[in-house]
């Protein structure tokens, strides 16, 4: 008997509202943790804009691509040429990066999505090592090979000047939105909390919002159930009169335009390209964030993201010293143990406890952080007996 | 007049030649069911009109147009709807999204980025999704996922899902199979009820002859890729080339 049912608008009105606040004010909410200063927030947004934008894919649709850093790096590459170009106001760059990032996405998905499941994730996966490897050497022309593009002096940058004054003298070149810089950081005291507020954050912020708002339609919209459909049942839908090719193309499509947007956005604060963003290890990132945080459902991804991006940020920054002040109340004789074990899981080994926490979700939280938290709830407001009968039910 | 004409269709697997010159006329509006023993190329013949097998000689005509060459979601959005012999549901839905997606796939055809309405302001669809469950007696059970149900609701599902197209041409592949009893004459019951008021076309596959004479206007048999006898109900049961193919002597 187990029972599920959609939220209704009204429910994803008050979400997006609540989630809107939470993101506008991570600056805030996040400094106690030492995760407030501006680069850290911002890549909070930018991967839960690219875990979004693959869970569009592998949370609807069950089509793991292993190669999505490709379209984060094309987005990179875009948003800089942009910057070289056109100037450095950002939202040119982010329009065509999103742009060209979907023409990518059709050509590698058009050939990819004729094979499913490993032959799928295989394709993917040599398709994005193909543009790796083209970034690194073949087209050092256009990509400035393993240096990486940056914008110079001495670009074109037809617009600046006509749109903002961009500065004469000989500068660092920094992207500006109509005449703010999207470096500049605004610090303040909010209840006691030392607070910085970053242009280039909430540029990156809005593209988070409206990325989930898109993707909070399309998971509610029919497109999004005939995306599941394919997903439960992809010989039922051929059957019932759905041709699945095309659907599962426009969700590759969408979420390699998610992806380009966020590697432009990653430009936006430091306009420099490099092939390493389009390693294979990037590509296996986003899935490990998409899982840990839940596929298929709208927070979880960016939970995830969130998760990865503070591990690999703060975790890895810890050493013994740190240990130290925070374990100072343990006794003498525990202390030196307990930190040569700690230590292990921190600074350098931050992977490990990642990689523990991957294993304790997968293994008891199968449907992700965000499922895991759910079902515990049911549990506790008693609808366990509820989940039992299902449990039973189904086997 | 006959809505499917199939006309010399054999299909050779490697040595097997599963069907051999096949000939098949049903009526608009009938119940027409296809018997056989094991092997007889029964499920053949129906792959042959969904679009799953193309016959290696022969035609195959649905309402004027080839049912040959084209897939299977072309054959679906003609008004050919199938139920599996093992229930082909969406198991990790909701029942009512489960007739949902058929009948959007019948309003906006094979493929519409329809992204932005809500599934649950399109209340012409859901009005219409909720009244086939209705209709079939599942309405109660809506909200709960699919994969949960006994295999008899399962194969009601799955009906309702091909019911919700409103199609032509119904195809059941054995419909009653590994039921009870008593599920089997629901089943009956129900494709009786549905079908009568609706008007709709129907294909059976059946080994129990129980189904196959409650419902059948006509009966064809086959055996060893060929058909040996197409008639009334009444007329095949004492046909003697029938008793001997398949029903193995006199009737039990």
């Amino acid at each position: 008997m187990k029972l599920i049912s959609q939220p209704g608008p009204k429910t994803d009105f008050s979400m997006l509202l609540l989630f809107t606040i939470v993101v506008l004010t991570m600056p805030i909410w996040l400094a106690p943790i030492g995760a407030g200063y501006p680069d850290l927030v911002q890549k909070f947004a930018i991967y839960g804009l690219f875990a979004t934008g693959f869970n569009i894919l592998f949370g609807l649709t069950g089509y793991l691509s292993f190669g999505h850093a490709a379209f984060l790096g094309v987005g990179s590459y875009t948003a800089v040429w942009s910057f070289k170009l056109l100037g450095m106001n950002p939202v040119p760059a982010v329009l065509l990066a999103i742009v060209t990032s979907a023409i990518f996405a059709l050509l590698i998905g058009y050939i990819s999505l004729r094979r499913t499941g490993i032959y799928f994730s295989i394709l993917t996966l040599a398709f994005a090592q193909m543009c790796y490897q083209l970034a690194y050497s073949v087209l050092t022309p256009i990509t400035n090979g393993e240096t990486g593009l940056r914008v110079l002096q001495s670009d074109p940058r037809i617009l600046d000047g006509v749109i903002t004054s961009q500065t004469e003298d000989g500068g660092p070149l920094i992207t500006n939105f109509f005449g703010i810089d999207m470096t500049k950081t605004w610090e303040t005291n909010i209840f006691g909390i030392d607070v910085q507020l970053n242009a280039g954050f909430y540029f990156c912020a809005f593209f988070l919002i409206l990325g989930s708002y898109i993707a909070m339609r399309i998971f509610r919209s029919p497109f999004g159930m005939m995306l599941r459909g394919v997903k439960t049942n992809q010989n039922r839908m051929n059957y019932t009169g759905v041709n699945t090719r095309p659907y599962t193309l426009a969700a590759f499509v969408i979420s390699g335009a998610y992806a380009g947007l966020a590697g432009a956005l990653l430009c936006v604060t430091d306009p420099l390209a490099g092939a390493e963003r389009m390693f294979w290890t990037a590509s296996g990132e986003v899935v490990l964030m998409v899982i840990l945080g839940g596929a298929g459902t709208l927070m979880g991804p960016m939970l995830g993201a969130g998760i990865i991006k503070y591990f690999e940020n703060i975790l890895s920054a810890f050493n013994k010293s740190t240990l130290e002040g925070m374990l100072g109340f343990l006794p003498e004789n525990m202390l030196d143990g307990t930190i040569s074990v700690l230590s292990l899981f921190v600074g350098e080994g931050w992977h490990l406890t990642l990689g523990l926490l991957f294993m304790v979700v997968v293994i008891f939280l199968p449907g992700g952080l965000v499922e895991g938290a759910k079902s515990i709830l049911l549990k506790l407001t008693g609808g366990g007996s509820k989940k039992s009968a299902s449990a039973q039910a189904a086997e | 007049m006959a809505i499917l004409q199939v006309r010399g269709v054999s299909k050779r697997f490697g040595g097997l030649q599963a069907l051999n010159d096949v000939n098949l006329s049903v009526e608009e509006g009938h119940v027409h069911a296809i018997i056989g023993p094991n092997g007889a190329g029964k499920s053949t013949l129906l792959n042959c009109f969904v679009g799953k097998l193309d016959p290696d000689t022969g035609t195959v005509m649905f309402d004027g147009k080839s049912l040959l060459g084209i897939k299977p979601y072309e054959i679906n959005q003609i008004g050919v709807s199938r139920v599996f012999q093992t229930p082909e549901i969406f198991a990790d839905l909701t029942l009512l999204e489960n007739v949902l997606i058929p009948s959007f796939a019948k309003r906006d055809g094979g493929f519409k980025v329809n992204w932005w309405p809500r599934v649950d302001r399109e209340r012409v669809v859901r009005d219409h999704a909720e009244s086939v469950l209705e209709e079939i007696g599942l309405y109660d059970k809506r909200d709960e996922v699919a994969g949960s149900l006994s295999r008899g609701d399962k194969r009601r599902l799955e009906m309702a899902m091909c019911l919700s197209q409103d199609p032509k041409l119904l195809l059941l592949d054995e419909p009653t199979a590994g039921m009870s009893r008593a599920d089997t004459n629901a089943t009956i019951d129900l494709l009786k009820r549905v079908g009568e008021a609706r008007g709709i076309t129907k294909i059976v596959i059946e080994h129990d002859m129980h189904v196959v004479f409650s419902l059948a206007d006509k009966i064809s048999v086959l055996a060893q890729g060929t058909v040996i006898a197409e008639n009334t109900p009444e007329l095949i049961k004492g046909d003697p080339r029938v008793q001997e193919a398949y029903l193995g002597g006199p009737q039990e």
